[in-house]
C-alpha cells in the first residue's frame, strides 16, 4: 500500500518506522532535508524535502496513487490543509492530527465531513484516555478494552510471592472461580502465547482477558488488587493534562496539577475549575511534599522532559505514592525506566502509531475494514486484534479445539451478542460474532489467517 | 563495525557470481570449447564454496548496517568478485598471468573495457562472452543486483546502495530500495534487449549482437575482435552509437518516460548539457577530421561514434583515432575526463559534477564582485544544498590527485608521456582506450605487472568513486573499538 507521511518529528518518525515495518510502501515528506536524509537511512522510505501543501510536492511523493495521507506536523491547520489538497489530488484516506482543545471539542465532526477526513488523531487525547483507565484499575500495567467496554485485556506483572507464581494455567482456572483467559506471557524479551501446561513465575508480564467485573474478582482474590485512584497529582499542565484532567474531574477524581508557567496556570484555572492548579516548579521535593504527596493514590508527571519524567515519577514511588506513571517519549528511556522499576510508562506516539499501523491494515484487506481494534501488547512483541466473522470465513460452528490453528495463536475472546465468552475448547466461532485474537511473531490481517492453511502444513 | 554482516554479503554475492557464471559457462557448451566449459564450471564451484562458507561460517548477529559497513562491503565486494571472476581465465590458460588475469577482470567489472589481450581474436567464444558480461553486471553493480533479486533485510542497505551506484547524489525512485533496484534492472535489461534486435535487424550474427550489447549497455567496450567496431556496416556502428549515448543517460529519466512524465524527463539540466556537449564536440571532431575522409557523412559519423564512446566511457572505436589530428585528439581528450550522466551505467566524472562545478565558479566569481551577495547553486531549478556542493569539490580535488598519483606510478614504463598519461586518465574514467601505445587499436599488454595492478586498483577506485575504497583503507573502520 502506498502510504504518505507528512511531517517527520517524534510521532511522524514512529508512524514511518511501524508502516515500514509492515511492509508499506512509505514516502515522507518533511521541509527538513537533514530531517529527511536520516530517515531515508534508517529505515526503507523514500523523503520528499518541501512544503505539504505544495501541489507540485504532493505529486512528487506520488499522491494520486496513495491510499493513504497521514498529516502530522506540528500545526493542526497545516494537517488539515494539507490532508485537504491531498484529497482532491487523488488520495483514497487521509487522516490529520489535530490536538487543539477548541478543535476537539464542538466542531471536530464538522471539520472532519468538511474536509473529508477518514479519521482525526489526537495523541494526547489519546494517551489521556489510556492513563484514565489505568488510573480506574490500578492494579493492571496495561488495560485495553474491546467492544464497547464489554471484554478487556488487561496486563499484569506477577510479584514475587503471588499466588498466581508456580502454578499451571490449568489449576489457575480451578484455583480462581473467575472466568478469564491468560493469553500472553512476557518473561524478559521472549514473548509467550501458553497452552494449558504452561506455569507462570515471578516477574512475568501476563496479559490476560475477561469481562470488567471477573477482572475486579479476579485482582481481588489475587490479592492485587488497589484501590482505585481517587486523590491524583499531576506534574506539567500540557495539552495532556488538560484532557486527563478533564476525563477525571468528570469521573469525581480530586486532581492538582503543578505548572512552573504563571500564564498557562492562569488559562488552566479557567478551563478546569474542578481542578486545583499550583504555580511551581515540581523539580522541588518540598513543593510536592507540601502539597501532599504522601496522601497521593497517584502520581503522573507529563512534564516535555522524558528524564524530569522518569526522576520525579520515581522520587513518588519512593515516597510510597502507590501508582506513578511517567509519560516517556523516547524508546531508549522507555527501557531503562522499566529496568528502573516503573512498570506503567505512557508513550503517546506508540500510541498513534499503533491507531495508524491498525487502519492501515483495516484498509489493505479489499473488502474493507476487518480489523475492528489492534493493540500491541508486551511492548509491542504481540498484538491482539478484534476482527469480525464475515460470511465468507468457513470454519464457523466448529468447536475450536477442532480448529487447526496457526502457531502462535490463541482465540482469547468471543463477543456474541455484545456478551463476552472467554472460550474454552468446547466454544465454537458463530456468525456475526466478533472474535478476539492474539498472536505472537506474526501480523494477521484478517480472521481467515489464523487458521492453518492446508497447503502449509 | 558489523564485520560480520559484510562478509556475510560478500558470500551471498559470491554465490550470485557462482549463479552468474553458468551463463558463459551455457555459451561454452554451446560452442563445444570443453576446456572453457571446465573452466568456468571449476570457477562456480569456487565461487559457490567460498560463498557458502562465509554465509554459513559468519552468521551476523545483527544485520544492521550504517554508513562504514556500506563503504566496507561495497569495496570487498568488488575485490572479491573481480579475483573469482579471474579464475577462468587462468583455469583454462587463456590469460595464464594472474596480475592480467585480473587487469582483465577488473577492467570488465568497472566497464573500463581496457585489456592486455595482443589479439582478442584467438581468445574461445566462451571467454569472450563472460568477459562482456562482466560489463553488463558491473554497469549497474553487483549490489544492486543482489539487492534487485535476492531478498535482503535490512531498510538500511541504502548504504550499500549509496556506495556502488555513481554520481553526487543517490536517492529512490519508489520508497523501497527493493523495488527501485527492480526498476534500474528492467530498465537496463529491456534497453540491452532492443539494441540486441537491433543489431540482430541489421544482419550482425547473433554471438557478435549479443556481445556488443552487452558491451555497450554497461558501457565497457570488450569487443571481439581487434580493430574493436571498424569492420561493421556504417547502420551497425549508428546503432552502437546511438545506444552508447542511451546508455549514459540517468536511468531515472528512463523511468520518468515510463510513468508518462516527459516533463519532468525534459526538464532535466544534466540530460542537455550531456547532449550539447555530444553534439558541440561531434560537431568539432567532424570538422577537424573533414579532410581525412572528404566526406560529410563518414566524418560525422566516425566524429559521433568516438564522441559518445568517449563521452559514455564505453570505449568502442570505428577508426584508429591516435592517427587523427590534434584538434580532434585533443577534444577527445577533454572528454575522457568528462563521462556520462550520473546514475547511468557511464564512468568519469560524471555531467552533473562538471555542472555543478562551472555553476560553482560562477557563483564564486559573483561572490568575488560583490562581496555581500547571497547566490546559491541551483540545478534544475532547485537549489543545490551547501553539502553537496562541498563534497564535490572534495570529489573533484580527489579524483585529480588519484589520477595524478596513477600516473606518475605507471610512469617508469618505457613508454612515451602520452601513453602513460592517457592510460591513467582512462582507467580512472573507465574508458578503456587512450593514445599512443594504448589507442584504440593498441593494449596494456606490454605494461608489467606492477603497472597493471596499479592501473587494476586506479580502475576500481574510478567505479566506486574513491570514497569506499579510500575509507576501507583506514583501519579504524576495522577495529572492533
Amino acid at each position: 500500500m502506498n502510504v504518505i507521511v507528512v511531517g517527520c518529528g517524534k510521532i511522524g518518525m514512529t508512524i514511518v518506522s511501524s508502516l515500514v515495518e509492515e511492509g508499506h510502501n512509505v514516502v515522507a515528506i518533511d521541509k527538513d532535508l537533514q530531517t529527511l536524509e536520516e530517515i531515508t537511512n534508517i529505515y526503507d522510505a523514500m523523503g520528499v524535502c518541501g512544503n505539504c501543501t505544495d501541489c507540485s510536492i504532493l505529486t512528487e511523493a506520488g499522491v494520486e496513487n496513495a491510499q493513504l495521507v497521514i498529516a502530522v506536523t506540528a500545526s493542526d491547520e497545516l494537517n488539515m490543509l494539507c490532508c485537504y489538497i491531498a484529497k482532491k489530488m487523488g488520495a483514497k484516506h487521509t487522516i490529520a492530527r489535530i490536538r487543539k482543545p477548541e478543535y476537539n471539542m464542538e466542531s471536530l465532526g464538522f471539520l472532519k465531513q468538511q474536509l473529508d477526513l477518514s479519521m482525526s488523531i489526537n495523541p494526547e487525547q489519546l494517551a489521556a484516555r489510556e492513563m484514565f483507565n489505568i488510573l480506574k484499575l490500578p492494579s493492571a500495567v496495561k488495560i485495553e478494552t474491546f467492544s464497547e467496554g464489554n471484554l478487556e485485556i488487561i496486563e499484569i506483572i506477577v510479584k514475587e510471592g503471588s499466588p498466581i507464581a508456580g502454578t499451571t494455567l490449568f489449576s489457575l482456572r480451578n484455583k480462581f472461580k473467575a472466568k478469564f483467559l491468560v493469553c500472553m506471557v512476557q518473561r524478559g524479551d521472549k514473548v509467550f502465547i501458553p497452552d494449558g501446561n504452561f506455569v507462570i513465575e515471578a516477574g512475568d508480564k501476563v496479559g490476560l482477558t475477561a469481562s470488567p467485573s471477573q477482572i475486579q474478582k479476579l485482582l481481588r482474590s489475587v490479592g492485587i488488587d488497589k484501590k482505585k485512584a481517587k486523590n491524583i497529582m499531576i506534574l506539567g499542565g500540557s495539552r495532556l493534562a488538560f484532557y486527563l484532567t478533564n476525563m477525571l474531574t468528570a469521573s469525581g477524581n480530586s486532581v492538582k496539577i503543578i505548572e512552573q508557567d504563571k500564564e498557562k496556570c492562569s488559562t488552566l484555572s479557567q478551563v478546569l475549575p474542578k481542578a486545583v492548579i499550583i504555580n511551581g516548579n515540581g523539580a522541588q521535593q518540598e513543593l510536592l511534599l507540601e502539597e501532599g504527596l504522601d496522601t497521593l493514590d497517584a502520581f503522573v508527571s507529563l512534564t516535555g522532559m522524558d528524564e524530569e519524567n522518569i526522576l520525579i515519577a520515581m522520587f513518588a514511588a519512593a515516597h510510597n505514592v502507590p501508582t506513578v506513571i511517567p509519560k516517556i517519549n523516547s524508546e531508549e528511556l522507555n527501557g531503562m525506566a522499566l529496568k528502573l522499576g516503573l512498570e506503567r510508562i505512557i508513550t503517546p506516539r506508540k500510541i498513534v502509531a499503533d491507531i495508524i499501523v491498525q487502519y492501515a491494515r483495516a484498509l489493505e484487506n479489499s473488502l474493507g475494514s476487518n480489523v475492528e481494534t489492534m493493540y500491541k501488547l508486551s511492548d509491542g512483541g504481540s498484538e491482539v486484534l478484534e476482527f469480525n466473522v464475515r460470511s465468507d470465513f468457513r470454519q464457523i460452528n466448529i468447536p475450536l479445539k477442532d480448529l487447526k490453528l496457526r502457531k502462535n495463536i490463541l482465540i482469547a475472546g468471543i463477543i456474541r451478542d455484545r456478551k463476552p465468552i472467554i472460550p474454552d475448547g468446547d466454544d465454537m466461532i458463530m456468525k456475526k460474532d466478533k472474535v478476539i485474537v492474539v498472536a505472537a511473531s506474526q501480523r494477521l490481517n484478517d480472521l481467515s489467517d489464523i487458521i492453518l492453511s492446508p497447503s502449509k502444513s | 563495525m558489523n564485520r560480520r554482516m559484510v562478509f556475510y554479503t560478500i558470500g551471498r554475492i559470491l554465490n550470485l557470481e557462482a549463479g552468474l557464471l553458468l551463463i558463459p559457462l551455457a555459451v561454452a557448451v554451446c560452442y563445444g570449447e570443453w576446456t572453457g566449459v571446465k573452466a568456468f564450471a571449476i570457477s562456480a564451484l569456487a565461487a559457490l564454496a567460498a560463498g557458502l562458507a562465509l554465509c554459513l561460517l559468519l552468521k551476523p548477529k545483527t544485520k544492521v548496517i550504517y554508513a562504514k559497513e556500506g563503504f566496507a562491503t561495497a569495496t570487498l565486494v568488488w575485490i572479491a568478485v573481480s579475483l573469482f571472476g579471474s579464475l577462468p581465465f587462468m583455469i583454462s590458460g587463456e590469460i595464464s598471468n594472474f596480475f592480467d588475469a585480473f587487469f582483465e577482470t577488473v577492467s570488465g567489472f568497472t566497464t573500463t573495457g581496457a585489456s592486455i589481450l595482443k589479439d582478442v581474436e584467438a581468445m574461445s567464444r566462451g571467454m569472450l562472452f563472460w568477459r562482456s558480461f562482466t560489463h553488463w553486471i558491473g554497469g549497474m553493480g553487483v549490489l544492486v543486483l543482489m539487492m534487485a533479486i535476492v531478498p535482503t533485510d535490512s531498510g538500511r542497505s541504502i548504504h550499500i546502495m549509496r556506495a556502488e551506484m555513481a554520481g553526487p547524489v543517490v536517492g529512490k525512485l519508489v520508497p523501497k530500495i527493493k523495488e527501485t533496484a527492480r526498476i534500474l534492472y528492467l530498465i537496463y535489461f529491456v534497453l540491452t534487449v532492443v539494441e540486441f534486435v537491433f543489431l540482430l535487424f541489421g544482419g550482425m550474427p547473433v554471438y557478435d549482437s549479443a556481445v556488443y550489447s552487452l558491451g555497450t549497455a554497461g558501457t565497457g567496450g570488450y569487443g571481439i575482435k581487434a580493430d574493436s567496431v571498424s569492420s561493421y556496416s556504417p547502420y551497425l556502428q549508428w546503432v552502437i552509437a546511438v545506444f552508447m549515448i542511451i546508455f549514459a543517460i540517468n536511468f531515472n529519466l528512463f523511468y520518468f518516460v515510463l510513468l508518462g512524465r516527459f516533463k519532468t524527463a525534459l526538464k532535466n539540466a544534466e540530460l542537455w548539457c550531456y547532449l550539447g556537449i555530444t553534439a558541440a564536440a561531434t560537431g568539432i571532431v567532424a570538422f577537424s577530421i573533414y579532410p581525412l575522409y572528404n566526406n560529410f557523412g563518414d566524418s560525422v559519423r566516425h566524429s559521433l561514434f568516438q564522441v559518445s564512446s568517449i563521452m559514455s566511457t564505453t570505449g568502442y572505436s570505428t577508426a584508429d583515432f591516435n592517427l587523427w589530428p590534434s584538434l580532434a585528439k585533443g577534444v577527445l581528450f577533454i572528454l575522457l575526463f568528462v563521462g556520462g550522466c550520473a546514475g547511468s551505467t557511464a564512468g568519469g566524472l560524471k555531467i552533473s559534477r562538471v555542472l555543478i562545478i562551472f555553476k560553482m565558479i560562477q557563483r564564486d566569481i559573483r561572490k568575488m564582485l560583490h562581496p555581500h551577495a547571497v547566490a546559491s547553486v541551483r540545478i534544475d531549478g532547485k537549489p543545490v544544498d551547501n553539502s553537496t556542493l562541498h563534497r564535490v569539490s572534495t570529489y573533484f580535488t580527489l579524483y585529480s590527485l588519484l589520477i595524478a598519483a596513477t600516473f606518475l606510478l605507471i610512469s617508469f614504463e618505457p613508454f612515451d608521456f602520452e601513453t602513460n598519461l592517457t592510460a591513467a586518465v582512462t582507467c580512472v574514467n573507465n574508458v578503456g582506450p587512450g593514445f599512443g601505445a594504448v589507442g584504440p587499436m593498441g593494449g596494456y599488454g606490454d605494461y608489467s605487472d606492477f603497472s597493471t595492478f596499479v592501473l587494476s586498483l586506479a580502475m576500481l577506485l574510478g567505479r566506486l568513486e574513491i570514497y569506499p575504497m579510500l575509507l576501507s583503507l583506514d583501519p579504524k573502520i576495522w577495529l572492533k573499538k
